[in-house]
């Protein structure tokens, strides 16, 4: 068959599709799952580690009534370190393994897995819309998060603080938080979904990518590309000191451009979806009803 | 093979799980109407409705739903409904949740699926309770709330992992009549049971299975027919075992008769029960024996199972 041939073909199965069913399946999927996994007494560890910082910024804003002219740029860096440091590092990396490896691993566990497999749903479709609700429900948690971090940051600061947000980098410096968070939870999310496909316990492989985050940087550049923290740490909107722990975060072997940073880590959070895709058609219902 | 729109077709199919056999060679086609496959536990009964379901794959072989196989599932589960034996639930569902959202996934849209949610809970009489929580159901309610599922899209196979477990009296036979009908309709029914006497009244055929193969395969009425031409056992407990046995020996139906380690026991093979409990009579009022009990050994539908499988449990 010529290459000619085989696109014309592609072209012919891709317009076959029933892709309004697809989205309408996607999109109930979506419903079903949240409303089943957000609001949840099981999630409540997630909720502790997107309000942790909230919560030690809040005890802050109480307690802390010293206001000094250099505290913004103090406080920056403080909100600097709690987005790269806790949540991208530690907060979004825990709360994806919890919520992205139990989408198909807790169905196993639960046993109910069959329900999702006898529906007329084809199983990257599944795939798709379980990733989007854990795009979701972690989205919504930690923008949440990282919203009131920001808010009682700046608001503890009065009027200079109002300047700093609206007429200095205060709002380019949350949008790039917004931003940097959504795509951490996007590709750990990818990353998690995919190792619960490929092993029955993900703890272990979680582990270890939490190492191969951590010495990334140290590794060539089309290496460091396969790490998630590579494209984020290129899209925070303040750059950390150098030196003491932060270091870890802030070796940057080659600097890239933000699009290409979104990009980057779009193509490898699809990258890995599609290949959750292809590990799904392994995966049977093995367990028993005793 | 082309597969046939109408049948249901197992075309030597064998499951492995690592290397303990599921079922082996699988080889059967099944038309329209009440099919129940019995076994005992751990026989392959569930194993066999997983592949036909796509919950599991075949090592060998290859399995088609009316020309379809699993991995068209938009096409495969319109026709294709699957109440299964796994009783767990989604957390915090109700019953009548749990019914809606998989026929919005089916594409129904919100009225159409509430619709079909009603007549499924009404026929499955559970339209009292759906509003319930699944988790405070009683095992019976859970068994008829899958049910509903199962027969809310109006699939063509209806699959039935012991559907009658938990059931009371009344609620059994509602079930069974509910497969009558769905049956009637022109539609494949497949029930699984290990009691053959619970399916044997509305199967139009059986598949008898055990340790992984199919033993025997059928309208109902042949496997009969091959159960009546079985030798009947008789046991009969008397004073002179061995005079007993040479005098059923001398009958041309009588196959085997064996003097049991108690020496005051005889167990009889035999093609006519009518005409040896003539001669027992014959034997008795002769007083050449006496006779203490006469017991058929295996009168009943476990026998009648027991042959097909085999003592061993392997292929008869």
């Amino acid at each position: 068959m010529s290459i000619q041939e085989s696109v014309v073909r592609a072209q012919t199965t891709l317009k076959e599709q029933p892709w309004r069913l697809f989205a309408s399946q996607i999109s109930v999927l979506v419903r079903n799952e949240v409303r089943r996994n957000l609001f949840t007494r099981r999630r409540i560890w997630v909720y502790l580690l997107a309000l942790i910082p909230v919560i030690i910024i809040l005890i802050h804003y109480f307690w802390d009534k010293n206001i000094s002219p250099s505290q913004i740029e103090e406080d920056t860096f403080v909100l600097a370190g709690i987005v790269q440091l806790y949540y991208l590092r530690l907060g979004i990396f825990f709360a994806c393994m919890g919520i992205f490896t139990w989408l198909f691993r807790g169905e196993m566990v639960e046993r109910t897995l069959h329900y999702q497999f006898l529906v007329p749903v084809r199983k990257e479709v599944l795939v798709v819309g379980k990733f989007l609700a854990g795009a979701v429900i972690s989205i919504v948690l930690f923008e949440a998060a990282v919203l009131v971090c920001f808010f009682l940051t700046y608001s503890r600061l009065g009027l200079a603080g109002k300047s700093y947000v609206f007429d200095g980098p205060g709002l380019s410096q949350l949008g790039g938080y917004v931003l940097v968070t959504a795509l951490a939870c996007l590709g750990f999310g990818a990353v998690f979904l995919a190792l619960s496909l490929l092993f029955k316990n993900p703890i272990i492989p979680g582990a270890m990518l939490m190492g191969w985050e951590a010495v990334a940087p140290i590794f060539p550049s089309w290496a460091q590309r396969l790490s998630v923290t590579f494209y984020l740490k290129h899209l925070c909107p303040v750059k950390l000191p150098v030196d003491g722990p932060m270091a870890i975060f802030t070796i940057v072997a080659e600097p890239v451009a933000p699009f290409i940073a979104v990009f980057g880590l779009l193509c490898l959070t699809v990258a890995i979806l599609v290949l959750s895709c292809f590990l799904i058609h392994r995966l049977e219902v093995t367990y028993t009803a005793e | 093979m082309t597969p046939d729109t109408r049948q249901i077709v197992f075309d030597n199919v064998s499951k492995f799980y690592g290397e303990v056999l599921g079922v082996n060679k699988v080889n059967f086609s099944l038309e329209p109407g009440i099919t129940s496959l019995v076994g005992p536990n751990g026989s392959g009964k569930t194993t066999l409705m997983n592949l036909l379901t796509g919950l599991i794959k075949p090592s060998h072989g290859a399995i088609y739903v009316l020309g379809l196989t699993p991995q068209q599932p938009i096409h495969f589960f319109r026709q294709v409904g699957y109440c299964t034996q796994f009783d767990s639930f989604p957390p915090g569902t109700n019953g009548y949740d749990f019914i809606y959202w998989p026929l919005r996934l089916h594409g129904f849209g919100h009225d159409q699926a509430i619709k079909l949610t009603n007549e499924a809970l009404e026929r499955a009489g559970m339209a009292q309770v759906a509003r319930r929580r699944v988790a405070g159901y009683s095992k019976g309610m859970r068994q008829r709330i899958r049910l509903a599922q199962a027969i809310a899209h109006h699939p063509s196979v209806l699959v039935l992992d012991e559907p009658l477990n938990g059931l009371d009296p009344m609620a059994r036979s509602e079930s069974i009549a509910l497969f009558e009908a769905i049956a009637k309709q022109g539609m494949h029914v497949i029930i699984s049971s290990h009691i053959l006497e619970e399916v044997d009244r509305i199967s139009d055929r059986v598949v008898l299975m055990s340790s992984g193969y199919v033993v025997a395969e059928g309208q109902i009425k042949e496997v009969r027919r091959e159960v009546r031409d079985h030798p009947m056992q008789i046991l009969v407990r008397c004073s002179n075992a061995a005079k007993l046995a040479s005098a059923a020996f001398e009958l041309d139906h009588v196959v085997e008769a064996k003097i049991l380690n108690d020496g005051q026991s005889v167990l009889v093979r035999t093609r006519d029960a009518g005409q040896f409990y003539l001669l027992l009579n014959k034997i008795v009022s002769g007083g050449l024996v006496e006779v203490d009990a006469v017991a058929p050994a295996d009168d009943d539908v476990n026998s009648i199972y027991q042959y097909l499988i085999g003592s061993d449990g392997g292929p008869a």
